[in-house]
């Protein structure tokens, strides 16, 4: 039922036409019917999240989205300088309530891991720990693996490839090309509705639905 | 733990007289309406008093009510009428605000054809009679305007409209599912040719609707079958649910005055009571013209879900024009329209209530609010300059 109600929101933004205002909207305020979906694990994890604030003087720090796509990340590490272990992770978090779980988890995963081994933490682990995230919630894992991905960078110095000088394919949420192909590859997805539930991308307007099909297109073809 | 219900425009409880009302028709009369025998004959009688009753809340005729199966089947056979009793014209007014009952069917018809213009809002999410005025041309076959908003409350100047687009002769329909039951209407004195009822939102069950059409006007079916509703609405009736929305206008018109102090007292101790123990809130919508069970009040820089999800560990249950909670991922077009500014849409929180409400109610809620708002906005990346006056910051 409720699936089937938000598929019916996002059937709506197939095949507009631009003289056409997208309906982008909720219908007459859906009440809470995600929480019935989440896991016991994400559950507590939002309610009683762990490692929540700041590191003062923090070795690394990774920031990600923007209050205007309605949830953002900063991740803190504290780091030995000479193992490169993560002594401490916190973080603070704008968002829904499994993107809250998916901070928390992110944190508890990497603590006391090297640099290394902390990027070879996935989304596919922190929706895991959870116990499972609903499909359109996990663009908040990935969300999660991004901050890591960001802090990281942040302390070694390498550059974080700026969204400008990539080519943007959903204006609505500022998802690049780069992070579809990467996010389809990571979690093997092959369907528009699926890169919209990890990314995002095709989630408003859903003018740049066509443009993820041909991205999608190109990543499976190649593949084969 | 008990349950506080507070998003009564979502939809209510039905009363127990409705119940009561309804209970004979899912049981020991179930004979149909438009059989000749008498058991079922005996039934079509008490469709026409519960007709009649829907009628008394609008200040209508009886034969002007047709029974539908919910509100949007009312606003898509309005508007549907519309198009197609005048098929030369290809134009729809309608705001930027609507339910997407008449919004998304507007979108449908858009691929058809028609053009439509959505009026715009201001930032107390009201429109501008005039506007509709100047986008009224030689092409328009109907103007939709709601009477009221479901997210914010505010009351549209329907009453206004109306009497203007009625001497141009231009087809008028509102969409009144929230405004039915909550404040005074007269379709005498407001000449809209149609307006939409929905028996949920007042108490009566769901999948029961009413359409109000003005007698007079061309009108075109949009289910097709038998001759039910006068050849107006085609399918044996739901007879148990109109009898119980028979009800329901009748409890709503009695009680209707005494109603509106009532909720109007509630509200304003719950939206004062709120604005004033949690800092950065604001209401949303023009407190002048708003009805008196809603408040829709944006808690900045946090996100609407994660209120709702803490609000339901008291039982306490509302809703919110945040875009996790919209099942798009796109926040509320009703507040994106008004401009309210994104620290603010994400955060927003509607409470609605109804006659079931109570003065502990709202003690519950006033005492847990701040505590969640203030854990929720230490999680928070945002507003740390906000938050600067109760914190340290390097």
């Amino acid at each position: 039922m409720n699936d089937f109600q938000l598929h019916l929101e996002f059937g709506q933004h197939s095949g507009n036409s631009k003289n056409i205002i997208t309906l982008t909207s909720s219908c007459c305020y859906v009440t809470m019917y995600l929480m019935w979906d989440y896991t016991d694990k994400v559950k507590e994890a939002f309610l009683h999240p762990k490692n929540v604030g700041e590191i003062e003087n923090a070795d690394a720090i990774g920031e990600v989205g923007s209050i205007v796509c309605g949830d953002a990340l900063k991740l803190y590490l504290r780091i030995d300088r000479e193992t490169d272990e993560i002594i401490d992770a916190r973080f603070q978090t704008f968002g829904c309530a499994s993107a809250i779980a998916s901070s928390s988890a992110l944190t508890e995963l990497i603590k006391g891991k090297t640099l290394d081994q902390a990027l070879s933490v996935t989304n596919q682990d922190i929706a895991g720990f959870l116990g499972g995230l609903p499909p359109q919630k996990m663009h908040c894992s990935v969300m999660g693996r991004e901050a890591l991905e960001a802090a990281i960078a942040n302390y070694r110095g390498t550059p974080v490839l700026k969204t400008d000088s990539e080519h943007v394919v959903c204006k609505c949420f500022e998802v690049t090309e780069e992070k579809i192909r990467r996010v389809a590859i990571d979690n093997h997805l092959t369907t528009v509705d699926e890169i919209t539930n990890f990314t995002k991308a095709g989630g408003g307007c859903g003018e740049c639905k066509t443009d993820i099909e041909k991205i999608l297109l190109s990543i499976w073809q190649e593949s084969r | 733990m008990t349950t506080i219900y507070l998003d009564n425009n979502a939809t209510t409880k039905t009363a127990p007289e409705v119940l009561e009302a309804m209970r004979p028709y899912l049981t020991d009369y179930y004979g149909n309406p438009s059989s000749m025998h008498t058991f079922g004959g005996q039934v079509r009688k008490k469709i026409e008093d519960a007709r009649a009753q829907v009628a008394a809340l609008i200040n209508a005729e009886p034969d002007e009510i047709v029974f539908t199966s919910c509100g949007t089947e009312s606003d898509n056979t309005a508007l549907m009428s519309a198009v197609e009793t005048d098929p030369e014209k290809k134009h729809l007014i309608t705001t930027r605000v609507e339910h997407p009952a008449v919004l998304t069917f507007c979108h449908h018809l858009g691929r058809k054809g028609f053009r439509t213009t959505y009026l715009p809002v201001n930032s107390l999410g009201q429109i501008n009679p005039v506007a509709v005025d100047n986008a009224v041309d030689d092409d328009t076959a109907i103007v939709s305007i709601m009477f009221a908003n479901n997210e914010t409350g505010v009351i549209f100047p329907v009453e206004a409209i109306a009497p203007r687009l009625h001497d141009r002769g231009i087809l008028f329909h509102t969409d009144a599912v929230q405004a039915a039951g909550k404040i005074p209407l007269d379709v005498r004195k407001t000449p809209v040719h149609m307006l939409s009822i929905s028996g949920h939102k007042l108490h009566a069950p769901k999948g029961i609707g009413a359409l109000y059409v003005q007698k007079g006007i061309r009108f075109s079916p949009y289910i097709l079958g038998g001759h039910q509703e006068h050849g107006r609405r085609a399918g044996t009736e739901n007879v148990a649910s109109i009898i119980g929305l028979g009800m329901a206008a009748e409890l709503a018109r009695k009680n209707l005055t005494e109603e509106i102090i009532y909720l109007g007292r509630l509200r304003d101790r719950l939206e004062q009571g709120l604005l004033s123990s949690c800092s950065h809130a604001r209401v949303n919508g023009d407190i002048t013209s708003r009805l008196p069970n809603t408040a829709n009040i944006s808690f900045e820089y946090i996100e609407g879900e994660a209120i709702l999800l803490r609000l339901n560990e008291y039982g306490i249950c509302a809703s919110s024009g945040s875009a996790c909670t919209s099942g798009s991922l796109e926040p509320s077009h009703v507040l994106r329209a008004m401009g309210v500014p994104y620290s603010a849409v994400h955060g927003s929180i509607r409470f609605s209530l109804s006659r079931y409400n109570s003065d502990k109610d709202i003690d519950t809620v006033l005492e847990v609010m701040p505590g969640i708002v203030n854990e929720l906005r230490e999680l928070s990346p945002f507003g740390r300059d906000m938050l600067a006056g109760s914190k340290t910051h390097e």
